[in-house]
């Protein structure tokens, strides 16, 4: 099987250690990865901030570049649920501004395709456990898109769970919002703040070394959070904890 | 006995600011929206066919705000034909006006008062003032308000923000300015603070000649009028005095007796957990020698047919006012209800508001970015408002501005002010991740510079990183690595 990786700009620019993580965990199970060169950012940013309309675009530049492949994957469940639910939204707003369906052509394409990375693994891979090795207490934080616009459900859940060495811990408050949220994070700094000094004392009540989730952007507003309040937890992206093996930690 | 108003409200992560520092108001919120969120989850996993009804509220409504015209007219004839007299009002100013008229003309200067979101919107409580008429608040929260000289804070728990002790020192300091007075020694038992309320309460409700009330739902082809309730002062007030006047938004309607089914079972289980609320009072028009003798019914527009030519933005007029929108919302619990500026605060305020009255003040152009687009204010909604689609539809009409309904007519919108250099980076951005050659320079250059990169920002940064550490930069950008790694194997670059 052939699938584009789809690392998002995020990934690309800031965590490169998520792609190669997802290249080496889909390598081991078999797949073919690919990463075209010419992807960019799926408009998501734009979008959520109103700028609809320069989202657009970026939308038809993203099916022209990941049209061609059958599947689509990318570890980052904001990401997906923007290709997933809100392109086919913007076609239907282009068709209602009376601008007809060549947006929604040009976009249906992607859109059944495009998987998140963990939905990718349970429900097209059709496994659990993907041979890792992580000796770490561990708790997950599921993202407010990967939860609620992709309905992940207990995917991830039961990927950490097949993971030898690795102790899951039941995060309180878990389906609360961590307060990142794009641009709100800036907007509303002291609100966006408390939401995230909330989460990391939630996290910390665990007891785990590290807390996981599958979106960089959320754990980059946990981390810097958790830098600042000096705990000694870490954030990690899930693909990094289902890449990692018993060969390499004892290496 | 007037409360704050809403004029000239700072934006809202000003407002908010001051509220996320309050330690005592962020625990008081906490606790009150947590205990309630686990309420209405289990009274809503009870409900086999919660999907089912969730789905047929939305219908029921978008079918008589499709036909809303066609529903109001009969409401109106249901209504007359029944004995009572419907007035209409284009906005708050006339509806206040028509309020106070009705019941000057009782020759009354006070009136007792159900609770009801329509009469706070238009600030009826304020208007009558100014005419020299008391407006009791006869729900109990409402009481705590109007007697802490506060602002509601929670469309069903308007007093949230409060813990007890703030309320036992409310009554004990105000009850006697305006009737009995709270008992000697009073403490902040809930019974006994319930109690003072009754007694004090009692009074009022026996005297008064005049009742105004909201409504929950009218049915057209009846003309009866729902209110759904917990204390039963609403009960109290719909039955004992002389004249009743209602002042209800038109889209408040059902078309038919039969709809209520569906909102009966939805409506309390998502508001106050409750399987069924303790009462749901129905009126229609007066009954001989049976309540009052004469019924009012005001149906208020202010705002809500030009929202209804918005096709995105319309959804937000299928709210109950269950709240429950609020209960669940992170930012709700941490702002606080004052924040939003409205009398409708939470997710649901944050789309209505800026709505009803346009996105042209400071508060209402920040609404729309009030939320982490979370999504959990959707996921409860019992009519399916997608809160979070209409949240960026108005981002949009703020930063790029467009064509909007007001006052009926179709008008051009400027894009806000204050989003220049934001509109700015965004046009920058897009030009960027439209060429995938300028992106990857740019990662480069930032790789390259890494050492130099400061640990805070300035600017529209600096709140980021004094809360949050600022991410570093990888040494290599992924795609640097691939190219390294992979290169050649990739067909499409």
């Amino acid at each position: 099987m052939r699938v584009a990786l789809f690392l998002t700009c995020v990934n690309d620019t800031l965590y490169p250690d998520t792609g190669r993580a997802v290249v080496k965990l889909l390598t081991r199970l078999g797949v073919d990865v690919d990463f075209p060169m010419a992807q960019t950012c799926c408009g998501q940013a734009h979008y959520n901030t109103g700028y609809r309309h320069q989202a657009e675009p970026m939308a038809r530049h993203f099916s022209d570049v990941f049209g061609g492949y059958e599947a689509i994957v990318t570890p980052s469940g904001s990401c997906g649920a923007m290709v997933r639910e809100l392109y086919p939204r913007m076609g239907e707003r282009a068709r209602a501004e009376g601008r007809g369906d060549t947006l929604a052509a040009t976009l249906a394409p992607v859109v059944p395709k495009t998987y998140e990375l963990t939905e990718f693994l349970v429900d097209v891979l059709g496994v659990t456990d993907v041979g890792a090795y992580y000796p770490h207490t561990v708790t997950y934080h599921p993202t407010c898109h990967g939860l609620r616009s992709l309905g992940l459900g207990d995917r991830p859940r039961r990927l950490l769970q097949s993971v030898k060495g690795l102790e899951l811990k039941e995060l309180p408050g878990a389906d609360e919002c961590c307060g990142f949220g794009g641009t709100f994070a800036v907007k509303n700094s002291d609100v966006s703040a408390a939401m995230g000094a909330d989460k990391v004392r939630n996290a910390e009540s665990t007891g785990a070394d590290v807390l996981c989730a599958a979106d960089n952007s959320c754990l980059m507003h946990i981390g810097g959070t958790m830098t600042r309040l000096r705990t000694d937890m870490r954030p990690v992206h899930i693909a990094e904890i289902l890449a990692s093996t018993e060969e390499e930690t004892h290496a | 006995m007037s409360g704050g108003t809403f004029v000239g409200m700072p934006s809202f992560p000003k407002a908010a600011h001051e509220a996320v520092h309050n330690q005592t108001l962020r625990g008081n919120l906490r606790h009150a929206t947590h205990t309630i969120r686990a309420k209405r989850a289990n009274a809503v996993a009870e409900v086999s066919d919660w999907a089912e009804l969730r789905e047929a509220g939305k219908q029921i409504k978008d079918h008589t705000l499709r036909h809303l015209d066609r529903y109001l007219v009969q409401l109106e004839e249901s209504v007359t034909a029944a004995g009572g007299t419907v007035h209409w009002a284009a906005d708050a100013d006339e509806a206040n006006r028509i309020v106070t008229y009705l019941v000057k003309a009782t020759g009354e200067s006070e009136v007792v008062k159900v609770k009801s979101m329509a009469t706070q919107e238009i600030g009826l409580n304020e208007a009558l003032e100014a005419e020299g008429i008391n407006a009791y608040e006869t729900d109990l929260a409402e009481l705590i308000v109007q007697l802490g000289k506060d602002r509601p804070s929670h469309i069903l728990v308007p007093a949230i923000h409060r813990n007890r002790g703030e309320i036992r020192d409310i009554f004990a300091r105000e009850m006697s300015e305006w009737g009995r007075p709270a008992p000697e020694g009073l403490t902040d038992t809930p019974a006994e603070l319930a109690e003072a309320a009754r007694v004090h309460l009692r009074e009022k409700f026996l005297r008064a000649k005049v009742g105004v009330s909201g409504a929950n739902f009218m049915v057209a082809e009846t003309g009866t009028l729902v209110v759904v309730e917990s204390e039963g002062n609403g009960r109290m007030c719909l039955t004992l005095p002389e004249t009743l006047i209602s002042v209800v938004g038109i889209e408040k309607i059902v078309p038919t007796w039969q709809d209520l089914e569906v909102f009966l079972q939805t409506l309390p289980r998502s508001s106050t957990a409750e399987r069924m609320n303790p009462y749901t009072s129905t009126w229609t028009g007066t009954t001989d020698e049976d309540g009052p003798q004469t019924f009012h019914l005001v149906l208020i527009d202010n705002g809500r047919t030009d929202t209804l030519a918005d096709e995105v933005g319309r959804q937000a007029l299928r709210c109950i006012r269950c709240s429950a929108c609020l209960n669940v919302c992170p930012v709700y619990e941490r702002a606080g209800g004052h924040a939003y500026g409205s009398v409708y605060p939470g997710p649901i305020g944050a789309i209505l508001s800026p709505q009803l009255r346009g996105t042209q003040s400071e508060i209402d152009a920040s609404l729309p970015y009030a939320s982490s687009l979370c999504g959990a204010c959707y996921d409860v909604c019992p009519v399916a408002i997608d809160i979070p689609e209409v949240l960026v539809h108005l981002r949009e009409r703020v930063v790029e501005g467009g064509v909007v309904t007001r006052d009926g007519a179709k008008v051009v919108l400027k894009p806000a002010k204050g989003h220049a250099a934001e509109r700015a980076a965004m046009r920058a951005a897009r030009w960027a991740f439209g060429h995938p050659g300028a992106l990857r320079t740019g990662q480069r250059f930032a790789s390259r510079t890494r050492r130099f990169h400061p640990r805070t920002l300035p600017g529209p940064g600096k709140a980021w990183s004094e809360t949050r550490a600022l991410p570093a930069v990888p040494a290599e950008p992924f795609r640097d690595w691939w190219q390294r790694t992979h290169g050649g194997k990739d067909a499409s670059k």
